[in-house]
């Protein structure tokens, strides 16, 4: 398909190569990995070599620490579950108010079964206050749950030294890496992290396959129990095409670590840089010197994200937006808000996330489309005037709101 | 990505009347908690005869807000001021082919802004007279506000009461842990502790199993009810045979041949399915089309 795709936070394309591994397993190599006979044992084979692919990307210690699951959210839900589960005398749990609804929304359920949630505020950029965290691990704490990189502005939280502050007061520390795994060195080994998830439709790998990296020694419980597979942490028949996909693009991934924090970064910061060039009233969101290298998530105010998105799409062009109309709820996004972003700004929020594929020309047409499409919603604006925002414009326009 | 009417995104990709307008006289600025859009909208109103001559808008809001906003204009331009407050969110999504259901507050922001609009040309203060929820039942449009009143003011305790009254959560019943949610908040209120337990959805009764011969006869009936306009119309329907679910009819005088033949036989199909309560297939029989044939060479 045509078109220009700037939404790989979202979801990425299987590579080809990925893709080639994975055909096979549909069709001749179709067994079941725990039968005996021959048609399972290769299956059985390949899963194995999958598992030390991504083994190797996460730098864990034992291959036997990776359990395949469904996506993110079975991985998210299995840790906090499983940490609760094993510790039934802590009745807390610690966050972070921008998590993920995988895990925010898990904790809100957790709170009307009577669990007590901490929910870590941010500032302008996004960050945690480290003493607040320390000030809140405590014996009564079952889990800590923070997110390696926030999907929406890509700004990292200090989760190795959060981990290391949760192990000291004996507390399991789970981080949500969907955003991070395969576009920045890991290597689990020397961090304190007990639990980790990924995703694979995040790094090139297709959708329905997860992993739930599970340190040796952590206490588990698993989410679904039945068989013997993934030595009995996580029952169900193996997923075998979409394992044996993700492990080869954990290798792919790998491979192109370099070139990602490199090319894409500079592709990164030459988009945002020629974006903001041009259009007045735009600012990025986060913490922009500590983010992943291939997201740029711009504020333009006075206008709509979702109106964006949708011209933006009439260009060929696919970002997303932290707009309330974007998401299916209506809700404005948890995470602008939290960082207190304002509310003109906030609706007007558009990610930009880039993959390993993406193009200078393709940067060079959003540099040159964007302005205009900002610049002819503004004109719809009742913030704005002829050529700029009205002054003091929430004076201007102070709309009755029901 | 929502799903969107043709007319919706051509009001967003080619607003109508979207601008400031200089000559304004009656203004009405609105916003909707809901989401967060907000609306200015502009009249030029003839004082003599109270006609809006000029209407256009400013909207800071997503593209239905946009086309919402942009339909108003339209529809209201040349309205006597009377005439223009009886236009109902309804008609505005109306003439945008519908707005999916999570997307209908934008129409009535739009209506809203055309009350204070109207109210500040008229020097009255225009107050809301509504709140909404966050949005439960999708299936019919119906937010936890509304849900929450009716509970509360018809002392209401399951599921299905709920339902009845309102009509959140009677269609694919996927939020009837949010209409739980509702009632365990309200009851708790009034002292009360909510009783969960399955919720029977009233499906329209199924009507006994049909003999062959009780069968034809029902769909003799339903031939014979529609005779009557047939017959005004110099045309008639006999049934054929019945083969299973395939009715074999055949059109008679003016009807035979008519160019509205096909959309005639459609009504009766319907007719018949929902007084047989199955699906059937009405089929013009061979020696109609063999006789037309013959008449019309």
């Amino acid at each position: 398909m045509d078109g220009i795709y700037l939404d790989n936070n979202a979801t990425t394309r299987v590579d080809d190569a990925v893709l080639e591994v994975m055909l096979p397993y549909f069709t001749e190599q179709f067994g079941n990995p725990s039968s005996m006979h021959s048609f399972g044992n290769k299956v059985g084979l390949a899963i194995k070599k999958a598992r030390l692919q991504i083994q190797e990307l996460l730098g864990a210690e034992h291959d036997s620490e990776i359990i395949f699951t469904s996506c993110g959210t079975e991985s998210d839900s299995t840790a906090i579950l499983s940490a609760i589960k094993a510790n039934p005398g802590r009745k807390e749990i610690i966050t972070t108010s921008i998590e993920h609804p995988a895990v925010l929304a898990l904790c809100e359920h957790l709170e009307k079964e009577g669990y007590k949630v901490h929910y870590l505020k941010v500032d302008a950029k996004g960050r945690v206050d480290l003493a607040e965290y320390a000030r809140l691990l405590s014996d009564r704490i079952a889990v800590v749950s923070v997110m390696w990189a926030n999907n929406e502005t890509g700004s990292f939280f200090p989760v190795l030294e959060m981990a290391e502050m949760a192990h000291a007061a004996g507390v399991l520390f789970h981080t949500d890496a969907v955003q991070a795994v395969g576009k920045i060195p890991i290597d689990l080994k020397t961090s304190k992290i007990d639990m980790l998830s990924l995703s694979g439709h995040k790094l090139h790998a297709p959708k329905g396959v997860g992993v739930l990296y599970l340190r040796r020694g952590v206490r588990f419980r698993p989410l679904l129990r039945g068989g013997h597979q993934e030595r009995g942490r996580r029952a169900g028949t193996e997923n075998t095409a979409s394992i044996i996909g993700l492990g080869k693009a954990c290798e792919l991934a790998l491979d192109a670590m370099h070139h990602e924090n490199t090319e894409v970064r500079r592709l990164r910061d030459k988009l945002e840089a020629g974006i903001l060039a041009k259009v007045p009233r735009a600012f990025p969101t986060g913490d922009v010197n500590n983010r992943l290298p291939n997201t740029s998530n711009i504020a333009f105010e006075f206008i709509e994200g979702e109106a964006i998105l949708l011209l933006l799409n009439k260009f060929g062009i696919a970002a997303s937006s932290g707009s309330a109309c974007t998401s299916g709820s209506l809700e404005p996004s948890h995470v602008m808000r939290a960082m207190g972003i304002p509310y003109t700004a906030a609706h007007g929020t558009t990610r930009f996330s880039l993959s390993r594929y993406t193009t200078e020309a393709e940067i060079d047409r959003v540099i040159e489309v964007t302005p205009e499409i900002i610049a002819q919603l503004r004109k719809m604006s009742p913030y704005w005037g002829e050529t700029g925002p009205t002054s003091e414009p929430e004076k201007a326009f102070a709309p009755v709101y029901a | 990505m929502w799903d969107y009417s043709d007319k919706v995104k051509e009001h967003f990709f080619s607003p109508r009347n979207a601008g400031a307008l200089d000559n304004a006289n009656a203004v009405g600025d609105v916003g909707s908690l809901n989401c967060g859009d907000a609306l200015r909208l502009m009249l030029k109103v003839d004082p003599d005869t109270e006609t809006i001559q000029d209407a256009s808008f400013q909207t800071f809001g997503c593209g239905s807000a946009i086309a919402s906003s942009s339909a108003l204009t339209e529809i209201i331009k040349g309205m006597k001021l009377d005439d223009a407050l009886k236009v109902s969110n309804q008609d505005i999504a109306d003439y945008l082919d519908g707005l999916p259901p999570e997307k209908m507050h934008c129409s009535v922001m739009g209506r809203e802004a055309l009350q204070a609009a109207i109210a500040n040309y008229r020097g009255e203060v225009w107050s809301d007279d509504h709140e909404e929820g966050a949005l439960i039942c999708k299936c019919f449009a119906i937010d936890a506000v509304l849900i929450e009143e009716t509970v509360r003011a018809n002392k209401l305790s399951t599921v299905e009461d709920v339902i009845n009254y309102t009509k959140a959560g009677g269609g694919c019943s996927s939020c009837h842990e949010g209409i739980e949610e509702i009632l365990v908040k309200v009851m708790a209120e009034r002292g009360e502790t909510f009783s969960p337990h399955n919720v029977e959805i009233p499906e329209p009764p199924k009507p006994g199993k049909l003999t062959n011969l009780q069968r034809i006869k029902r769909i003799e009936m339903v031939l014979d009810s529609v005779r009557p306009q047939l017959q005004r119309d110099h045309g008639d329907i006999e049934l054929v045979d019945v083969d299973g679910k395939t009715i074999y009819v055949n059109m008679t005088g003016a009807c035979a041949g008519c160019q509205m033949e096909a959309l005639t036989l459609q009504g009766i199909q319907q007719k018949l399915m929902e007084d047989l309560g199955e699906f059937v297939k009405i089929v013009p029989s061979r020696a109609g089309s063999l006789s037309r044939a013959a008449s019309h060479p």
